[in-house]
């Protein structure tokens, strides 16, 4: 099933996209699946996405671990963890 | 009421304030972010997940009125380029009771710098830029508030 994926901060600027939908394989079923996965779409990936300890994630706007499970979610947004106040 | 604003345009503390006050709570308190200028930066970039920040600022809204007796709560956030010395950020909170006034406002600062999905990227006067890094002492400053 197609998933959008958002990207921000030096991940976005990484991987040279702010977003791109794709459609992952049935293997993965997690976000850290999801990343390993990603990581192989090309050299700006996978610099970006070496590291998922300094990542953090969103299903549907909402934050979760990296073992989560995507189930039916339709938005993933991957980041570094925030900076913001 | 809880408010929640995020916005490129700036705000005006005392306005905010002025709209706590008539709630007949008796106590209002408030926390103002404004950008420093160290290390000879000039300016700061706050990048947002456009989508999720407003509901990410409302669930840490709810859960300090869910946890102190709260008339009113109004949470301003910047995004976008910020010049030294203008205003980032803005908690304003009113209660019948100062303790819950204050608690509420730094509870809510510093879940703010957690929990919300904004990025900030200084750019310096010799022209470099970088990605701030999260801290761990925010992530402590947050975490403190579980304990209480």
């Amino acid at each position: 099933m197609a998933l959008d994926i958002l990207y921000f901060a030096w991940v976005r600027e990484g991987i040279g996209l702010a977003s791109e939908r794709v459609d992952p394989p049935a293997h993965v079923a997690t976000v850290a699946d999801l990343i390993a996965w990603l990581a192989t779409r090309s050299a700006g990936h996978a610099e970006a996405l070496a590291n998922p300890a300094r990542l953090r994630a969103a299903l549907d706007q909402n934050f979760v671990s990296l073992d989560a499970a995507i189930g039916t979610s339709r938005e993933i947004a991957l980041f570094p963890p925030v900076t913001g106040g | 009421m809880i408010e929640i604003r995020v916005q490129a345009e700036p705000f005006d503390p005392g306005a905010e304030l002025a709209r706590l006050e008539p709630l007949g709570s008796g106590a209002v308190a408030s926390f103002t972010g404004i950008v420093r200028g160290d290390d000879g930066l000039v300016e700061l970039m706050l990048e947002h997940h456009p989508g999720m920040t407003e509901g990410a600022m409302r669930t840490i809204a709810d859960q300090a009125a869910a946890r102190w007796p709260l008339d009113g709560v109004i949470l301003i956030h910047r995004y976008g380029p910020l010049s030294v010395g203008e205003r980032i950020v803005f908690v304003g909170t009113a209660s019948r009771h100062r303790a819950a006034a204050l608690d509420s406002c730094a509870f809510l600062i510093d879940w703010l710098k957690t929990a919300a999905p904004f990025w900030k990227r200084e750019s310096f006067a010799n022209g470099r830029s970088r990605w701030v890094d999260a801290k761990n002492e925010d992530d402590l400053a947050a975490a403190r508030w579980n304990g209480l």
